[in-house]
């Protein structure tokens, strides 16, 4: 005797039945949840452009941010002004912090489209910081960063993120390791723009030469490390015009 | 399948305390002779991706036991009334939404841990693990017992995982859930066994290293254990 269960009748119905109910489950889920989630992502932006600055609370090797509640006055404390580059065009805009680079680059594709190019200058003991977010390829997904520069373009500050770097490799661009080797290194060699190389086998793993555009790279993470170095050329590139204009 | 249900259905008649012997076994089987891992040869994918890092490891090991302990409950509640036919989809579905749920809350409630977690999420949707405890023992048995095999297998999972990426990380960087515990291996300020000339081995965070780690475990455990060992 054939089950009820085993009719295809039974089994079409009940592939709609699942489809409805776990499709509306999960909306309902994603849209009561997005309000708290944008926040979040809101709230971790202004930490990142902190950290790059160097207003964080690390302690000896650990990468601590800024706390939730204290950091909406802090970004308005050390944040002095947020511009957008367009072109030639620059405006001032206290939501620039705001712009999705993913969606700027991806509009970019398009030669009709400008590209909208964020920028935070802050102010932190009497030192000009030029705050810029950019955005790679890892090996698995996406790598962005904010990179803190003076108006040579020499790097105050960084911090990398990832969207799924292997843990204990790649990801390990997140690790005060990585990230303090750039400060004070030079993105410009002898007056033209060269980026910041990471590289194996380098001569200087101690990272006392800043001029050498070199840091050390991370055993086994090739890929995530050449991103990076991609990430760092293509994107800081676009932001040389505006660094000549203030010289 | 129907034949299964029927059968465990006659066999069940008897009232069951909570946790009878059987019951038990269900939690404690899997940890040791029959280790999803080491003796089925489950879940090797993620064990060899995610155990360069002892946190990762332990982080994956909750993720997985939250998932396949509810997963576990949730076919059992429905496996009168999945369609045979389409049952391999139905699990799917089952494991996908629960991840898909977990990881929300957790960008809503918990970011931090969220962005931890993010790289898992793929990993414990095609863990086979949790495929095939649905699939062997959520479908033909109650809640309860499906809700310790599931605790008893990632349980199993869990130990393995991070025996591996504990030896992986202390062989590998030198150090245990981020901390240095070999001494400082800078060149020009090394201290501790650096000091004395040890180097990091660079090797056992690749994934063949993982492989080798696992197959060592495995022979420590066959050749201990006397139920594994076989005739010829």
């Amino acid at each position: 005797m054939e089950k009820r269960t085993d009719k295809n009748s039974y089994t079409i119905l009940f592939a709609i039945g699942m489809v409805i109910v776990v499709g509306s489950l999960l909306a309902y889920a994603a849209s009561a949840l997005k309000g708290k989630i944008d926040e979040n992502k809101r709230i971790e932006k202004q930490q990142n452009i902190l950290y790059a600055m160097g207003v964080n609370e690390n302690e000896e090797a650990s990468v601590e941010f800024v706390s939730k509640d204290k950091v909406e006055n802090e970004f308005s404390k050390y944040v002095k002004k947020q511009l957008v580059i367009q072109g030639d065009k620059i405006t001032e805009d206290d939501k620039a912090y705001l712009i999705d680079v993913k969606k700027e680059k991806t509009l970019a594709k398009e030669d009709s489209y400008q590209r909208r190019l964020p920028l935070f200058i802050g102010d932190k003991e009497g030192l000009t910081f030029y705050v810029v977010p950019i955005r790679g390829k890892g090996l698995w997904d996406a790598i962005w960063a904010y990179v803190a520069l003076d108006k040579d373009m020499v790097v105050l500050g960084v911090y990398f993120d990832h969207a799924g770097e292997t843990p204990g490799l790649g990801a390990n661009i997140k690790q005060r390791f990585f990230m303090d080797d750039f400060i004070g290194e030079h993105v410009f060699s002898n007056g033209s723009f060269k980026g910041i190389n990471v590289v194996k086998g380098n001569a200087d793993p101690l990272n006392k030469d800043k001029t050498d555009n070199e840091v050390d790279a991370i055993t086994g993470s090739t890929i995530t490390g050449d991103g990076v170095t991609a990430m760092l050329r293509s994107e800081l590139k676009l932001y040389v015009p505006y660094f000549k204009t203030l010289k | 399948m129907a034949e299964v249900v029927e059968q465990e259905k006659v066999a069940k008649a008897p009232k069951e305390p909570l946790f009878s012997k059987k019951n038990r076994k269900l939690v404690t089987d899997p940890l040791t002779d029959n280790n999803p891992i080491t003796i089925q040869v489950l879940g090797i994918c993620s064990a060899l991706a995610i155990t360069a890092e002892l946190k990762a490891s332990i982080v994956m090991a909750i993720a997985v036991l939250f998932v396949l302990g509810v997963g576990n409950v949730v076919i059992s509640l429905m496996r009168n009334i999945i369609p045979s036919k389409i049952r391999i989809i139905v699990q799917l579905v089952v494991v996908a939404t629960l991840v898909i749920i977990v990881d929300l809350v957790l960008k809503a409630f918990a970011y931090e841990l969220s962005k931890t977690l993010s790289v898992f999420v793929g990993l414990i949707i095609t863990n086979c693990i949790i495929m095939g405890r649905f699939e062997a023992f959520a479908l033909a048995n109650g809640p309860w017992k499906a809700f310790l095999d599931g605790i008893g297998n990632s349980f199993g999972y869990g130990v393995i995982l991070i025996i591996v990426g504990f030896f992986r990380e202390l062989l590998g960087s030198g150090t245990l859930l981020g901390f240095p515990v070999l001494g400082n291996p800078i060149a020009g300020e090394k201290t501790g066994l650096y000091a004395l000339g040890y180097e990091n081995n660079g090797f056992m965070l690749l994934a063949p290293m993982a492989l080798i780690v696992l197959g060592i475990v495995i022979w420590i455990q066959r050749s201990r254990n006397e139920a594994l060992i076989e005739e010829n």
